[in-house]
């Protein structure tokens, strides 16, 4: 029986603190947005400890997507999932107690160095790799309906409407409701 | 065109938490550009130029732009009271809608349509988070890297983490100091 502070119930508090800090660690690498660091929540959640499927945390991140807010509140909906109200606090504290520690450290640092090389070199090395990053995310969200042609044509058809119109992209995320419901995807 | 104005500053904590709630409940996939327009165009809380060096701040920290973003800009106003203000602002009502909706989901979980819905829409999600990679890729034409070294490192990158599901600490401390101790030879002193 899912229960709303445990959910499915399968986390003692050792585990529900691995979720923690596993977590934090990756708030730190989060250099591109706590999006970036999906591959390895994924790699994390549904591989190495299976809490959740494939199908479940694709979900997560699309139910995310479809609400307003931050999409990191994408972590919000996985440890809903993982395991209710506990597991929501275990990521949501994760991932934000020490990138907004660090941020609020290190700002003032930032602003008055933005001209520093160190800083500069930082910037312009990392950001190849956040792209690289947000392509991996996508492959792996992609994990549960892969194989199908429709689902390439799909992705397609949402980068196009992305890229060429101005639209909010709720409509997208309805249209792929609206794919899947009909069978296509 | 009029002279813009001098930029106004929020009065209180609590005008910070109003204003941070109302633009993250307007922000469908994404509150940054709604966050401009209200700080920016709405409240004149900041200049446009103030914005943006405040976004390219958030960028170089890690954690989320937004949050980042709201924390600087919160401290820099009110103190800690300021940066924790615009924070719960920003994440507070959207996470009970959004654990409401997931609540909802995981009790429909049974009903085949709502699982075909939400596979649906994660592929959708799938193409919002390639169309931010595109949509950033056009600006490694201008790194000092050169082209060629950051559509190697774009596809090293990739690979590790999407194909060979290496762990991510590894690839970004590795590949990132790689990256980074390469663009120091380029950016010059």
């Amino acid at each position: 029986m899912t229960s709303l502070w445990l959910g499915p119930g399968l986390l003692g508090t050792a585990e529900l603190l691995h979720l923690t800090t596993h977590f934090m660690m990756l708030s730190l690498l989060a250099v591109g947005g706590a999006i970036t660091t999906a591959p390895d929540m994924q790699r994390f959640v549904v591989r190495e400890q299976a809490w959740l499927s494939d199908a479940q945390f694709t979900a997560s991140v699309a139910l995310a997507q479809a609400a307003p807010g931050p999409n990191v509140l994408f972590v919000a909906v996985i440890g809903f999932n993982v395991a209710g109200l506990a597991g929501v606090l275990a990521t949501l504290v994760g991932t934000l107690v020490p990138s907004t520690t660090l941020a609020l450290t290190a700002s003032r640092w930032a602003d008055r160095n933005r001209s520093s090389r160190a800083l500069r070199a930082f910037t312009v090395g990392l950001a190849p790799v956040t792209i690289g990053l947000l392509l991996s995310t996508t492959w792996i969200l992609l994990e549960p309906t892969r194989p199908q042609w429709t689902t390439a044509a799909l992705v397609a058809a949402t980068l196009v409407v992305m890229l060429r119109t101005r639209i909010s992209p709720l409509w997208p995320i309805a249209g792929g409701a609206a794919a899947g419901m009909a069978g296509w995807v | 065109m009029a002279e813009p104005l001098p930029p106004a500053r929020p009065r209180s904590p609590g005008v910070l938490f109003t204003a941070f709630t109302a633009l993250a409940l307007k922000g469908f996939g994404g509150v940054l550009p709604v966050a401009q327009r209200t700080l920016v165009d709405d409240k004149r809380w900041m200049t446009r130029e103030q914005f943006l060096e405040l976004l390219s701040i958030s960028q170089v920290l890690p954690g989320p732009n937004i949050i980042n973003m709201a924390l600087i800009f919160g401290d820099r106003c009110h103190g800690w009271r300021g940066a924790a203000a615009a924070l719960a602002g920003l994440l507070c009502a959207p996470l009970v809608l959004v654990l409401t909706l997931a609540a909802l989901a995981q009790g429909l979980r049974g009903q085949p349509l709502v699982a075909d819905a939400l596979r649906g829409m994660g592929v959708v999600a799938a193409g919002l988070v390639l169309s931010t990679a595109v949509r950033l890729a056009g600006s490694l034409r201008a790194s000092p890297l050169g082209l060629p070294a950051c559509v190697v490192l774009v596809l090293a990158t990739a690979a590790a983490v999407g194909w060979w599901r290496w762990p991510l600490a590894i690839v970004v401390l590795g590949l990132g100091a790689a990256a980074t101790a390469m663009a120091w030879r380029r950016v010059g002193p």
